[in-house]
């Protein structure tokens, strides 16, 4: 569309700012992508999202998107034309929006525990991010997407969490595929989407910026 | 069509509030069961079984869980009085700050609730910061949704109530007119909004529940 302006604030390693380049390329959006250092936040950055001062943000002819899931929703509902994330019946859409908000209430939360603990808090934390894994591997069933047929917006909510399952084995000395084989033959199954194998970040690239935040925090 | 709505809630609970009014506001028929959270019905751990909670809506049979995913499923299958604005920027606004009042208000809030008188001033700040965010957000508006009300009004609903019931129990004022216009601007017509105010869930039993949990808070915070 002629004088569209897309702007994408991003950070690499970020799970959420992947979910938001995996949608802008299922819908072929051409963009700007601007990569933000945390650690000294741009004047863009703090102008488009003074309330939480996070990425991603989408900046579209100006004006600011903010939150991951709200951005997919935003970019599913302007580009509508092609490879909608959302379903069209108001039912599943909202049973996938239940599963989005699911995993952003659920999961992070251990993820980050296997990294950032050790001992016993690591433990328990591996134990709830295998047992909330599970639940998603139950929803997921036999169907090839979380969406069924087609790729949507709990399988953009959950991918890039694949791209962290090497720093989280490493660090918490597990293998993820054995307790949740069907969840990751699903990320190996995205992952052949292009849109997916192009905006996930690589595996190890991640793990460095894990042992980078694991020294910055002071965790062993 | 005979269309079959049930809406699981508890007498108190705000997020239940949110579609009471909702389907209210729509006019719909629905019939109501009131849980007893300490003793779950079947009904709900089947309708619910991830999370166990209210609100669920169950619409023919099938239910969806979550407040505000009940709010937009709501104002997509009943598509009069609509509820959510129809721009997608604007649509993606209202649910950024139903999401700002659940998560980071709600908590500063009840942070402030649950203080020591010691710790009060220090929770208040994160509170207050949170406020005048908010009130910026009504500038120029009589509700969030602009002249009626909308999702985000409905959203941000349980704060209207919970406000003075904060304030009678630590005798403080949170939300001061002089400090945020604006916002005890809103309170004052959401609160008596028709539809609204033949919702609110009864005040002396409300004042009584909140009282008895902030003294177990206390109880539990203060060093034996």
């Amino acid at each position: 569309m002629a004088g569209e302006e897309v702007i994408l604030l991003s950070v690499y390693p970020s799970m959420f700012s992947m979910r938001v380049r995996i949608a802008l390329a299922e819908k072929g959006v051409k963009y700007e992508l601007k990569e933000e250092d945390l650690t000294n936040k741009s004047l863009l950055l703090l102008e488009m999202n003074p309330v939480h001062k996070k990425v991603p943000v989408l900046i579209h002819n100006g004006k600011p998107i903010l939150e991951s899931l709200i951005i997919v929703q935003y970019i599913d509902e302007v580009w509508h034309d092609k490879n909608p994330l959302e379903p069209s019946d108001p039912y599943e859409r909202a049973q996938a929006r239940f599963w989005a908000d699911f995993i952003d209430k659920k999961v992070f939360d251990p993820a980050r525990g296997i990294w950032a603990t050790k001992g016993e808090e690591q433990e328990a934390a591996k134990k709830e991010f295998i047992e909330i894994l599970k639940i998603l591997e139950g929803e997921l069933g036999e169907k090839p997407y979380f969406g069924g047929e087609t790729f949507g917006l709990v399988d953009v909510a959950l991918i890039p969490l694949y791209s962290w399952f090497y720093a989280f084995e490493t660090c918490g000395n597990f293998k993820i595929e054995s307790q949740c084989p069907k969840l990751v033959a699903w990320a190996k199954f995205c992952m052949q989407r292009e849109s997916v194998s192009q905006s996930l970040s690589d595996p190890h690239s991640v793990y460095d910026t894990v042992l980078f935040l694991k020294k910055m925090f002071g965790i062993e | 069509m005979a269309e079959e709505v049930k809406l699981f809630r508890t007498w108190s609970s705000g997020y239940a509030l949110r579609i009471v009014w909702a389907l209210k506001l729509k006019g719909i028929e629905y019939e109501t069961i009131f849980e007893d959270l300490t003793n779950k019905s079947p009904s709900l751990l089947q309708y619910n079984p991830i999370h166990g909670k209210v609100p669920v809506l169950v619409h023919d049979g099938k239910p969806v869980c979550e407040s505000l995913v009940i709010l937009e499923y709501v104002d997509e299958t009943w598509k009069h009085n609509p509820l959510l604005p129809q721009d997608p920027y604007e649509k993606s606004m209202a649910r950024f700050w139903a999401n700002f009042g659940d998560d980071k208000l709600m908590k500063s809030i009840w942070q402030l609730f649950i203080a020591r008188e010691k710790d009060q001033d220090v929770a208040a700040v994160e509170a207050l910061e949170n406020l005048k965010l908010v009130e910026e957000q009504l500038k120029g508006k009589k509700f969030f949704h602009g002249e009626t009300i909308g999702y985000l009004d409905l959203a941000f609903g349980w704060f209207a109530d919970f406000v003075s019931i904060l304030e009678e129990i630590m005798s403080l004022k949170l939300v001061d007119g002089e400090r945020f216009p604006h916002l005890s601007s809103w309170i004052q017509h959401f609160m008596d909004a028709p539809v609204i105010r033949d919702c609110w869930p009864p005040r002396d039993k409300m004042i009584i529940k909140y009282q008895v949990m902030r003294e177990k808070y206390l109880a539990a915070a203060t060093p034996k």
